[in-house]
């Protein structure tokens, strides 16, 4: 799998890197990993907006593009985040694309609004098969609670993931990308 | 399909080949350690190509760690029979240690404030914004809006294991069974190795994994009971958010 994006560090970037094997023993292959920066926007934003200029990262391994991001506004604040360096995501709504997992494909479609993520929609999760039937009926609103609350202010980090979660991760990660780079 | 790891670094001036840094750091031991790459050490230790005692010092080390565990652990953990095959699969401590290790670097490079979530086990450094601490929200296993709970966390490391996650890959390994009894174990403790560690064991043994977990000094445990009871040890009490 070709990498993405690449990684900046801002006050409230996220750096998603999908990499490990390890503790998912049916996935026979590894896909390699996938590295770029997630959204920012959260509402758990600091006061300050002096994050460190985030530059293009030039890691090892090929394909990196030049790093989308998108510097967080402190959650009362209705400004577009553009500061502090960084690049607005682009207002509209932009659709993710398509991940294909063990139990079946997850899409997402990210809605930017001043900015910041305002709505977060799974238009594809596995449910052709009961397990995944099941993963589906427990996973879409988690994850779509999951994607949001990272801009809620009520919570920084969720413990516990599946594997759905992962490529709804990657499928928002490129509808973000392409928004910070509309 | 691998793991997300999301790396969220609060301070300001950290420079940015810290990240390049952590992910070769993470590509190394995934050489390393994979089970699914045929070439990495533990394959090739498990095929019998390469003695243990000729392997890595890093790969001895975790082999040991997992030696320890298995005897501290009267058995529950086991890296070298819990799988159906039977083949040596030490990948229950080295997600843990791995992220440590790669977290490491953050701390190295200045870092004081950050967090790296790896798959749902957490390093929470520091605080995201001062006065504030990291709040960690514990999926809920099949309410599928809420999580669970939330627990406030300051320079700690908080890992779960659970069902809905990879519960028909860990079982017991003096029967063979999945285990029962609960949903999911959260561990919260000073390092992420052994949290991940203990949150694994604490699943496998079932409703007498918390108050395990809560033998070892500094780590607690929040569990959530198959009849859909949430149980925590005293050390998480504080942390309830």
């Amino acid at each position: 799998m070709p990498k993405r994006g690449a990684i900046a560090l801002s006050l409230t970037a996220l750096a998603l890197v999908l990499l490990f094997s390890f503790k998912t023993p049916d996935v026979a292959v590894t896909t390699g990993r996938t590295t770029a920066i997630v959204a920012s926007g959260a509402g758990a934003a600091p006061a300050a907006t002096s994050g460190p200029a985030a530059a293009p990262l030039s890691a090892a391994g090929q394909g990196r593009n030049t790093a989308p991001r998108a510097t967080a506004a402190p959650a009362a604040s209705t400004a577009p985040a553009a500061g502090a360096g960084g690049a607005a995501l682009a207002n509209g709504t932009v659709t993710g694309q398509l991940v294909q997992t063990r139990f079946g494909p997850v899409q997402v479609q990210v809605t930017i609004a001043g900015g910041k993520i305002s709505d977060v929609t799974a238009l594809q999760l596995p449910n052709d098969r009961q397990r995944s039937a099941e993963i589906s009926q427990i996973v879409e609103p988690m994850l779509r609670s999951e994607a949001l609350t990272a801009q809620s202010a009520q919570i920084d980090l969720v413990s516990g993931a599946t594997y759905t979660s992962d490529a709804y991760a990657q499928s928002l990660q490129s509808a973000l990308d392409q928004a910070a780079h509309g | 399909m691998g793991t997300v790891i999301s790396i969220d670094v609060r301070d300001p001036g950290i420079p940015e080949s810290v990240v390049d840094a952590m992910l070769a750091r993470l590509e190394e031991i995934e050489d390393r350690f994979s089970t699914y790459r045929p070439g990495s050490e533990i394959s090739r230790i498990a095929r019998g190509e390469l003695a243990e005692a000729h392997a890595s010092a890093e790969v001895r080390f975790v082999l040991g760690m997992c030696d320890d565990l298995h005897r501290t652990t009267d058995g529950w953990f086991d890296a070298r029979g819990h799988r159906a095959d039977g083949r040596l699969d030490p990948s229950g401590i080295v997600k843990g240690w791995a992220v440590e290790e790669a977290a490491l670097l953050l701390d190295e490079a200045g870092a004081r404030n950050y967090s790296c979530n790896c798959g749902g086990d957490v390093i929470a450094r520091g605080e995201p914004e001062p006065g504030r601490p990291w709040r960690v929200g514990i999926r809920h296993p099949d309410r599928a809006d809420a999580v669970a709970r939330v627990l406030a966390v300051r320079d700690l490391a908080v890992a779960t294991s659970g069902t809905y996650e990879r519960g028909e890959h860990i079982r017991d390994p003096r029967t063979g069974a999945a285990p029962t009894g609960l949903l999911s174990v959260t561990v919260v403790g000073p390092s992420l190795t052994w949290a991940d560690v203990y949150a694994t064991t604490a699943f496998a043994m079932g409703v007498a994994g918390p108050a395990w977990v809560a033998t070892h000094p500094g780590y607690g445990a929040l569990a959530i009971t198959a009849d859909e009871r949430l149980v925590w040890t005293p050390t998480v009490e504080p942390l309830l958010a």
